[in-house]
């Protein structure tokens, strides 16, 4: 008993103190893997922040985004051309999904519309697949996948970029949505779908702006998953892995997207390396989930969401 | 109009109250539950009982385990697969230990055992709601099948790490194993899931089911007429998972032979979930007809480019069929977010209407 | 006839000094209310004065951060609200909330949930036991139903009748449970005047015929002063004044309170 005690509470952190080092490349892994699920979080947060709706969809929107790059690249379109036209498809798709999904449904209840998103998860898996193929695919943009040492830390030149990508992304989306006029609208309509119609914002044109943006961030995020895993399938079920992230961020915080981003990501790795060998490992699995469920227990709202005050 | 309930007036509250008032529906009834017996084992090649008819039993004792509790309480779960996979684990293990219990109480035995799983991992609902509550739930799922991989001792330290079916009996005849015929499995999976159907019915139709669809429409106001959240939410956990802890088991032991944990992640509580959706939340026969719906579109899909004289390729098959499942919910969800069930009802309706307008 | 109490037995509901906050906003204020057994008192004050907020504390739906409620003699200021539902509190909502999914039948019986009893292994049988039971209420609902005059919708999914009809309906879900005290959250609002006339009366016939205790909050003052014992007044958190309709009805503080006299 007191094995166990000592191997969950006393051990690992040994270990941990005792080559700082690794812990630092553990934790800086955990940093990567965290970020890459805040920019797919990201997505999330800017459509139900505007729109209300939980777009389960996100994560293949990421697959989608970067199976599609890959598919230009690989027909030899120069790099910058291919991200343009990317960019471009993505926001034909919101065009197409404000049409053919969004609008039918729009006073519907949100639980409908999150369930008419699952529909559009499993259809634009099969879409994408049908499309480009169902291969494993290198992705490459140009920046090397090589590690260079800071200090006595191993720090690779690629999850760098991304990390920094993904600072200037958030930065400039926290702008937009409190500087701009246009990112007050969106608020708005966040808040009441039929409200904001009354006092005139044209809810068509948010919603596709809303979309767009959400499908270039999940093209970002789909940038930097490929080039480090390449493109396959299992990047839709990064969507999953963000559910842990929003909810201990918040729905509806671009901030709480980062942070829940980072804790769920170093805290997964750190799971894994310093207590997983306890269980056999592989906990990254579930991991994630049951520290979310944890953090539902005692504070629903996530950690920036705002409270919800139930009225009668 | 093909049949009518004028001229049938009901002089009691119990005959008001009778699942089918009509006394066309009750005879209609009675003799589709007498073919749906009758039929199949002596008509229907093994292709259809094996390929269709008995996965669609199975399926839809899981989609009524789902309806009640996302139809009727309102608990969004994408944990489904998970609670199958308790089933499937605990009879395989209850079997093999004492060989000599029936079968049939194996089931039952191991539909408690996942009652109780779904009680724990129930708890959390009473603080959390919708979207959040299916989180939780996929922390169900997620545990859960980790579990069942990561410890040899639930497969009994097979080196496949899959469970198999065992040979067993009911009444001296074969039901599961190698020798058991699909004739045999596809009657015991109908006898089971009609008995399902009726608990379920029973459940709904009554103060049960009431103060679920009351939690399920508006908690706040349940509460302060007197539904005690947690009390009514745990059951229907419960419940619910009693019922796909049973079809887990069937799964195993009356339609695959043998499984191991793949049969039941996330693709499974989705399956299910789109079995309830498509076929009507809050809706028995909806549960039915969903699972009916989800079984035949993909050999509808195999089967059509073949007809047109079209032959298509594995995957862009498998591709179609994710793209047919995702339109199809959409679609769904737009034209009558009560599913199939809803529209069976109102094609009865005008029915009884028909060839009048209104 | 109501059977008015004065002094002498204890009040029915007492509610002393009790404040409700949320966040920085005080909407209750040392607010203190007695009701007597077979009193019709109504609750009147300009919009956003506390009067859904002292129903809700009474349902047990909003706790009190300080003062104590007391109803039938006992203690009770911190219960949860089904707990209120048991002790036979029952109430309509402002907003109607009727259980849109299930018929007006099935919404009248879940206000019979409270006197139903019996695990539901025996509901899943049914045949029995079960059945009994559900007949039995559904004979009682029927009454309900008949004194409401609401026969033709029983069937009708509650969610698919006009506004009027669903107060009704949901008064019916209240009067299911038998309740010796019944919150009546703006009854009459949105109504056209034979409506009110309607349920005007069936406030007057419940109060007589159940001997059922009765708190409406109303904004119609020609119904508030014809239908209740008593009034109580209510702004901003705070009740500004209590007694019979004439009385209140003359007093400066009320007018002024109505006609927006500005005041800290």
């Amino acid at each position: 008993m007191s094995e166990i005690v000592y191997g969950v509470l006393v051990a690992p952190f040994r270990d941990m103190a005792g080559s700082p080092g690794f812990l630092a490349e553990v934790v800086i892994g955990g940093v990567f893997a965290g970020l890459l699920y805040s920019l797919v979080a990201l997505g999330f947060v800017l459509i139900f922040k505007a729109s209300g709706v939980f777009n389960f969809a996100q994560g293949v929107m990421v697959l989608f985004a970067a199976l599609t790059l890959v598919g230009l690249l690989e027909r030899g379109l120069p790099v910058v051309v291919a991200l343009a036209l990317t960019a471009a498809v993505m926001v034909a798709l919101a065009f197409a999904i404000e049409r053919i999904v969004l609008r039918p449904l729009v006073n519907q209840e949100h639980i409908i519309l999150f369930m008419a998103t699952i529909g559009l998860n499993f259809f634009l898996e099969g879409f994408g697949e049908m499309l480009w193929g169902a291969n494993v695919k290198k992705l490459d943009v140009g920046i090397p996948d090589r590690s260079f040492m800071m200090g006595s830390i191993q720090v690779n030149q690629l999850e760098l970029f991304a990390a920094l990508t993904a600072a200037v992304l958030v930065a400039v989306l926290a702008v937009f949505f409190h500087g701009t006029r246009i990112g007050r609208a969106l608020r708005a309509v966040a808040d009441d779908h039929e409200a904001a119609l009354s006092i005139g914002i044209p809810l068509k044109t948010i919603w596709v702006i809303v979309w767009s943006v959400a499908g270039i961030v999940a093209m970002v995020a789909g940038i930097m998953w490929g080039a480090k895993s390449g493109v396959q399938f299992s990047l839709s079920l990064i969507a999953l892995k963000s559910l842990p992230v929003l909810i201990l961020g918040g729905f509806t915080s671009v901030p709480g997207a980062i942070v829940g981003g980072l804790i769920v990501g170093v805290g997964e790795k750190l799971g894994e390396v310093y207590w997983g060998p306890l269980v056999g490992g592989a906990i990254e699995n579930w991991f994630a989930y049951v520290v979310a469920l944890a953090f539902l227990l005692f504070r629903p709202q996530g950690l920036f969401g705002e409270k919800i005050i139930e009225r009668v | 109009m093909i049949y009518r309930e004028a001229g049938q007036f009901k002089t009691t509250y119990a005959s008001d109250q009778a699942v089918f008032p009509i006394a066309q529906d009750r005879v209609v009834v009675g003799l589709a539950v007498v073919a749906a017996f009758v039929a199949p084992p002596l008509l229907a090649d093994e292709y259809w009982l094996q390929a269709v008819l008995i996965p669609l039993l199975v399926y839809a004792l899981a989609a009524l385990g789902l309806n009640l509790l996302t139809g009727y309480a309102g608990q969004l779960s994408l944990g489904t697969g998970g609670f199958m996979a308790v089933g499937a684990y605990a009879a395989f293990k209850l079997t093999t230990a004492f060989p000599q219990l029936n079968i049939i109480l194996v089931f039952l035995l191991s539909g408690v055992v996942a009652a109780a799983v779904g009680l724990v991992f129930g708890v959390p609902s009473l603080r959390i709601k919708g979207f959040y509550l299916a989180v939780a739930t996929l922390a169900a799922q997620f545990f859960l099948i980790w579990l069942f991989n990561k410890v040899p001792w639930f497969v009994n330290y097979a080196a496949s790490g899959t469970i198999t079916a065992p040979p067993r009996s009911v009444f001296g005849v074969m039901v599961a194993g190698p020798t058991a015929t699909s004739q045999a499995r596809y009657v015991t999976a109908l006898a089971l899931v009609a008995v399902g159907a009726i608990v379920a019915k029973n459940l709904v139709r009554g103060r049960v089911g009431r103060s679920w669809m009351a939690i399920r429409d508006r908690d706040i106001a349940a509460e302060i007429i007197g539904v005690r959240p947690l009390r009514t939410k745990l059951l229907a956990f419960g419940i619910s998972s009693f019922y796909c802890g049973v079809a887990g088991a069937e799964l195993v032991f009356l339609y695959l032979g043998s499984a191991e944990t793949l049969a039941f992640d996330i693709s499974l509580s989705f399956l299910v979930l789109f079995m309830v959706i498509i076929g009507g939340l809050g809706s028995i026969l909806g549960s039915f007809l969903g699972a009916a719906f989800i079984v035949l579109v993909p050999i509808f899909l195999t089967n059509a480019p073949h007809l047109v004289g079209l032959v298509l390729p594995v995957a862009l098959q498998k591709e179609m069929e994710l793209m047919v499942f995702g339109g199809l919910i959409i679609f769904f969800l737009i034209v009558e977010p009560n599913g199939l069930a809803r529209l069976w009802q109102i094609t009865k309706e005008k029915l009884r209407l028909w060839p009048f307008p209104h | 006839m109501s059977a008015l109490s004065q002094a002498g037995p204890r009040p029915l509901l007492e509610v002393q000094g009790v404040s409700v906050r949320f966040g920085a906003l005080l909407a209750l204020n040392r607010v203190s209310l007695q009701i007597g057994r077979g009193e019709i008192v109504a609750i009147i004050g300009p919009n956003g004065a506390g009067k859904t907020t002292l129903l809700n504390v009474i349902s047990g739906f909003y706790h009190p951060y300080e003062g104590r409620i007391a109803f039938e003699g006992r203690e009770r200021t911190r219960l949860a609200p089904p707990d209120v539902a048991a002790l036979g509190i029952a109430r309509t909502f402002q907003n109607v909330a009727l259980f849109k999914g299930m018929t007006v039948l099935d919404n009248i019986m879940t206000g019979r949930l409270l006197k139903m009893r019996g695990s539901f292994l025996l509901e899943a049988v049914y045949w029995g036991p079960a059945r009994r039971q559900e007949l039995e209420h559904r004979a009682f609902v029927e009454r309900i139903i008949d004194f409401l005059e609401i026969q033709a919708i029983r069937k009708t999914p509650a969610g698919r009748l006009p506004y009027g009809l669903q107060k009704r309906v949901e008064l019916a879900r209240a009067l299911a449970a038998e309740p010796t005290l019944l919150l009546l959250d703006e009854p009459m609002a949105g109504m056209n005047v034979e409506e009110k006339e309607d349920m005007c009366r069936f406030v007057l016939d419940v109060n007589s015929e159940f001997d059922t205790t009765i708190a409406l909050i109303e904004h119609d003052m020609g119904v508030v002063m014809d239908i209740s014992d008593r009034v109580a007044v209510l702004d901003y958190g705070q009740k500004i004044a209590d007694g019979p309709p004439e009385q209140v009805r003359k007093d400066q503080g009320v007018l002024d309170a109505y006609l927006g006299v500005s005041h800290e």
